[in-house]
């Protein structure tokens, strides 16, 4: 579905992204690992349209992604749940859902904020109150209902574990993969390399901007060395 | 103290109050409206106050010139000239963007803010220009209508111009119109939304500059709007006309809470009032040793307390910072 080849991204005069390539098939969870730094974050932000690409090809069932800004990505089944969440903290949680149908027109709206709401019952409960107010948890599945508010084919999930509680991230993980079953695909960036490689088909282990090592999420967990750069052994 | 006196007029000072009041919210929007988005004090909006004050001026000297301000309703006509100064200010907005603050964009604060004080000067001086070639005079005359000077008689002492309720009604109106747009629509969603995160706005699939072109499209409207109303309440207008009532509505915009839409309704009639009441009552309540003309000391005294007490203004919210 997704094709990025020798993606080259610059801040400044830093050379960010140095020739990345990678793929996400229909269907996938495809994991995004890597240490601070490594360009986990840039390459999502560069296949959404935030950042634009230096040189090198994204494309998406064809068409290609790279130089087309932001707002027009979402139009072409790209939605992304950005690190640290993002929500509009003044808007309500209704409000935030709605923002993130934007470029719907469809009248399937209000059932789909239904759909959310079945994922995240947390959110039910706290639909009229203004997003700044949740606790971080509700925060992260507030971002990422958002995000599947746009129906998009591919989903981008930048850190959805970041500074929350273990049982948390257990919920939230637990949704996505139900997610990706009910047919989106997605790309997740993620720290917490061994609950990433836990629900991912297959991950890539990016390093100071290129990609290092690549494999099933099974042959990257039994990996000496992810086991030991990533997964505390 | 003359109680009787002070009581009599009461009336008429809310009623002025509220005329000063319901102008200076309506240009406090325009501030307010492009600060919520970019944080920037747009020091023009007073110059797209007055260029909408000039452009109801123009159509009614041409109208008079051509003896048709005599044929139409003068209901029509001020419909008429207050939609046509909401859209010239509108538009002045939105080109006033394009040229002198989008470049500007990545810029430090400091730099945008110059930018909008030199198109301010340049407005100015622009009007005052074209007036000087065109009519030889850049202080013009607002032709009167008999039937807006009327007055209203509520009871033996209070009676009202008819003017002054078309400030109030007209006033209310966009307020009410701008509000539910920016609070039930999906495009006031949006505003909302760019107003507080760029990026992730479009992430939603949202074009943050054509946000941000409507954003000034809307606060320049009213501004025009103002203008035009303006001119209506107190018959004259010049180019430099822009700056007093443009820095009382940016102040009252401060002090409902820069950023906040209802914030800079209550700020405006605060600041109208206080200023009425100021202006009526100081020499009486005073015997005499203040008059009218401390106003505006009164009115801004008052203003410094209450932003001591309250320094993000009266409605101005505390909002978490993003983590």
């Amino acid at each position: 579905m997704l094709d990025v080849s020798d993606l080259h991204v610059f801040y400044g005069e830093i050379h960010a992204l140095k020739g990345i390539s990678l793929s996400v098939g229909t269907g996938e969870i495809v994991a995004l690992l890597g240490p601070n730094g490594a360009g986990k974050t840039t390459t999502v932000k560069t296949i959404s349209g935030l950042i634009a690409p230096r040189s090198g090809r994204i494309d998406l069932e064809g068409g290609a992604l790279a130089g087309v800004p932001a707002h027009e990505i979402v139009y072409r089944g790209v939605a992304h749940a950005p690190e640290g969440r993002r929500i509009f903290n003044r808007l309500s949680v209704v409000e935030n859902l709605e923002m993130g149908a934007y470029t719907r027109h469809d009248g399937r709206i209000t059932a789909d904020i239904e759909r959310v709401f079945t994922l995240f019952p947390r959110l039910r409960e706290r639909h009229t109150q203004v997003a700044g107010t949740l606790s971080g948890g509700e925060q992260q599945m507030l971002a990422i209902g958002r995000a599947l508010m746009a129906n998009p084919r591919l989903l981008l999930l930048d850190e959805p574990s970041m500074g929350l509680a273990p049982v948390v991230v257990e919920q939230i993980f637990d949704t996505i993969r139900e997610v990706n079953r009910q047919g989106t695909t997605i790309l997740l960036v993620e720290q917490n390399a061994a609950m990433a490689l836990e629900i991912a088909h297959r991950g890539y282990v990016l390093e100071t901007g290129t990609v290092v090592l690549t494999g099933t999420a099974t042959d990257l967990a039994a990996n000496t060395d992810v086991r030991r750069a990533y997964l505390g052994e | 103290m003359d109680w009787e006196l002070l009581l009599a007029i009461f009336p008429q000072v809310v009623m002025d109050g509220l005329v000063l009041g319901f102008m200076y919210a309506l240009i406090a929007l325009g501030y307010t409206m492009v600060y919520g988005v970019l944080e920037l004090i747009n020091f023009a909006h007073s110059e797209i106050f007055m260029v909408g004050g000039f452009v109801g001026v123009e159509i009614l000297l041409t109208m008079q010139a051509t003896g048709w301000l005599d044929t139409f309703n003068p209901f029509v006509i001020l419909i008429f000239i207050i939609l046509m100064g909401m859209a010239v200010s509108g538009v002045l907005a939105v080109v006033v963007e394009r040229v002198a603050y989008r470049p500007l964009r990545g810029a430090p604060r400091l730099i945008p803010l110059i930018s909008a004080i030199g198109v301010s000067f340049f407005l100015q001086d622009l009007v005052r220009l074209g007036e000087s070639l065109w009519r030889n005079a850049f202080y013009l005359t607002y032709p009167s209508f008999a039937a807006f000077n009327t007055r209203i008689e509520i009871a033996e002492t209070i009676d009202f111009s008819v003017k002054s309720v078309i400030v109030v009604v007209a006033s209310l109106a966009m307020l009410f119109a701008l509000q539910f747009l920016v609070t039930r629509t999906k495009l006031g969603k949006a505003i909302r939304a760019v107003a507080e995160d760029q990026p992730t706005a479009s992430l939603m699939g949202v074009n943050v500059n054509r946000i941000i072109s409507l954003t000034f499209l809307i606060g320049g409207a009213m501004g025009g709007a103002a203008g035009v109303l303006f001119g209506v309440q107190y018959n004259t207008i010049n180019p430099f006309t822009g700056f007093i009532p443009g820095i009382k509505a940016f102040t009252a915009a401060v002090l409902g809470g820069i950023g906040n839409i209802p914030g800079a309704m209550v700020g405006g009639l605060v600041l109208g009032l206080l200023e009425a009441f100021a202006a009526s009552y100081l020499s009486l309540l005073t015997g005499g040793a203040f008059g009218a003309e401390y106003k505006d000391i009164f009115a801004f005294s008052i203003l410094i307390v209450i932003l001591i007490f309250r320094p993000r203004g009266l409605l101005g919210e505390v909002v978490r910072e993003r983590t």
